[in-house]
């Protein structure tokens, strides 16, 4: 098990340190005078230039250079934005917790449906139900979301008028961050109303999000469902007379989440992208928002500690969904 | 004994013939492959087909809804956008490119990531050490984010947006080859054929190649839609395509704001990638289907 450990912690040494090479070399590809870009400012005069370049490092060799962005880096200093001059790796932290509330919930809306829906179509294998639930997958795995987020609030916003069009919170409503999820604050709070308008807001966001890795959750666990659902010990259990819903459930389903529980955590870096287009069409204020406003605004401090960041960040999930197969699937660990 | 007389009048199916039973067994592919020719054909035809030229304007048309709605036009089957362009032409037009940006992805991430995965699967080593590393890199970071970055990089524009979702999609091809070249490696007729004095590149290309090419056509068929899919974000996000390309991303960029006035400008764009993704999902599926002897009854 130790060495499992160690083996899957070791892999993950040479792909953050590419991270940061692609990070590092991206200021450096953007067409124009590096020193411009970082600064953001235009034509910058002879003395502030070289001024700034004792600042920004860059009169020192290439090798050099990343070895002290290496050395920030692992400091946590991340640089600052062009455009608020506040450090990147804070105004991450303080977005951050508004994107993981949205892929979280998307993701609770994926599984609590995508799985029984899985079951039942693997329990009634080509039948009417079957083909229905594996259609309406194949058109969520195929869905553009940011048309279907437009559509949803041409439905529910424009149309039926029961869900607000953007934003995480009505403005009336002011809540003391504490775990920077407004579910959980608002709810600590004691604020009703302002709980009803947190997930009011949270609906739309999350559903747009969540038919992708719905799709995707759905057709995993009717495969699953279906291989297991031919082993012998299925048989086995049958043949003792027990009933089908106790062999589905227990014995089936429990072999059958193994797989399962390994797409859905894969399912997170997938998430990640999708939240960049989620929280644009919403102005869901998280990083992917962030991000995609760095890009107008020219801020490459923002977008190089962006990209680092979400990138750690799912690495990091992907290690902890790989660890845990290891754990509950003793096999793969050889 | 009987049954060996029996098996004389046995002649075996022609390859293609068994594959096309298998194939066509499966609704949905077929319903799909015919969406798909549909698409090719209006593509084809489009100047032809459409009955406006896309970026005809016509400031007395603005926002016309669809020819069956009240204030509707005969003229307009599917309304008109803000400047007065017909939306059915648009669509039209704008199928040429999301063919376009389908094929010319794929080509370009098959071809790069079949000598990569080819070279890494043949030679393994450092060579397939680092190329598999890096394929992790591009793999770790979301698709989108890393596609982004591209484009954010190289200027947004229609030819980058392809380049950058080329990039992002290309190690499934990487990974996909350099698996089946391991595993063709150790048949017998690779060493057969180096027995025979084969060099690198003849027992490459022209003898394990060419038993690799099942899993990279369905991976090849199901890229086109995720191809077209992340060029039209792209372009929603202002980093494809530019006004006034009708390209169907784009589109939906432009009828943004309009969402609370014309629902048509909205809703058309976005069902034509739907149902187009959903077309090469659905022939991708098929086409696996077909190809995996080990789901064939």
């Amino acid at each position: 098990m130790l060495r499992f450990l160690l083996t899957r912690l070791s892999l993950i040494i040479p792909t953050f340190i590419g991270m940061t090479l692609v990070a590092f070399f991206l200021i450096r590809m953007v067409p124009g005078d590096p020193i411009e870009t970082l600064a953001g400012e235009r034509g910058i005069d002879e003395a502030r230039h070289t001024e700034l370049l004792k600042v920004y490092g860059l009169d020192r060799p290439v090798m050099v250079q990343y070895g002290i962005y290496i050395g920030r880096v692992l400091q946590g200093d991340l640089g600052t934005s062009i455009i608020t001059h506040a450090p990147v790796l804070q105004e991450f932290m303080s977005l951050f917790p508004a994107t993981i509330e949205l892929a979280l919930a998307a993701m609770l809306f994926a599984v609590i449906i995508g799985i029984p829906a899985g079951i039942l179509a693997a329990v009634k294998r080509n039948t009417f139900l079957d083909h229905g639930v594996m259609g309406v997958s194949l058109t969520g795995y195929s869905m553009p979301i940011f048309w279907w987020g437009l559509l949803l609030i041409l439905l529910f916003s424009v149309q039926w008028d029961l869900t607000p069009v953007s934003g995480r919170i009505a403005v009336e409503y002011f809540i003391e961050p504490v775990t920077g999820f407004l579910l959980i604050d608002t709810w600590l709070a004691g604020d009703r109303d302002a709980f009803w308008s947190a997930l009011k807001h949270l609906i739309l966001p999350m559903i747009v999000l969540g038919t992708n890795p719905l799709a995707v959750v759905a057709r995993m666990t009717r495969s699953a469902m279906l291989e297991v659902l031919g082993e012998d010990y299925i048989r086995t259990a049958r043949a003792k007379g027990l009933s089908g819903l106790r062999v589905v459930t227990v014995h089936a389903l429990r072999n059958a989440l193994i797989s399962v529980v390994t797409v859905v955590g894969l399912q997170i870096g997938v998430l990640f992208t999708g939240a960049i287009l989620t929280e644009t069409i919403f102005s869901w204020p998280g990083v992917g928002k962030w991000m995609i406003e760095a890009i107008g605004r020219r801020d490459y401090p923002v977008l190089q500690g962006g990209i680092l960041l979400l990138g750690s960040m799912v690495m990091l999930v992907n290690l902890l969904v790989d660890v845990t197969y290891g754990i509950i699937n003793p096999r793969i660990r050889s | 004994m009987t049954t060996l007389t029996d098996d004389h009048s046995f002649t075996p199916q022609h390859p293609l013939r068994e594959f096309w039973d298998y194939f066509s067994s499966n609704h949905g592919a077929v319903a799909g492959l015919v969406i798909v020719l549909a698409v090719l054909l209006l593509a084809a035809f489009a100047p032809w087909i459409a009955p406006y030229a896309p970026n005809d304007t016509d400031p007395s048309v603005f926002l016309v809804p669809p020819a069956w709605q009240i204030g509707g036009s005969s003229a307009y089957l599917l309304g008109t956008d803000a400047i007065g362009r017909d939306i059915l032409s648009r669509l039209i037009h704008g199928a040429r490119l999301s063919l376009a940006i389908g094929l010319v992805v794929v080509t370009l991430s098959v071809v790069i990531g079949t000598i990569l995965g080819l070279t890494a699967g043949y030679f393994r080593g450092v060579f397939e050490v680092a190329v598999m590393r890096i394929m992790d890199i591009i793999l770790t970071l979301p698709s989108l984010l890393l596609a982004i970055v591209i484009v954010a990089i190289l200027g947004p524009g229609l030819m980058n947006a392809m380049l950058a979702v080329a990039v992002v999609v290309l190690p499934h091809y990487v990974r996909i080859t350099r698996a089946a070249v391991i595993a063709e490696m150790s048949r017998d007729y690779v060493t057969a054929a180096r027995m025979n004095g084969a060099g690198h590149l003849r027992l490459m290309f022209s003898e394990v190649l060419p038993n690799c090419t099942a899993p990279l056509i369905v991976q090849a068929s199901l890229g086109i839609s995720s191809a077209i899919l992340d060029a039209a974000a792209l372009g929603f996000l202002g980093l494809g395509a530019q006004p006034p390309s009708p390209e169907w991303g784009t589109m939906l960029a432009d009828a943004r704001e309009f969402v609370l006035r014309a629902w048509w400008v909205v809703t058309f764009p976005g069902l034509a990638i739907l149902i187009t993704v959903l077309a090469f999902n659905l022939l991708g599926d098929g086409l696996r289907d077909a190809f995996d002897p080990k789901l064939k009854r």
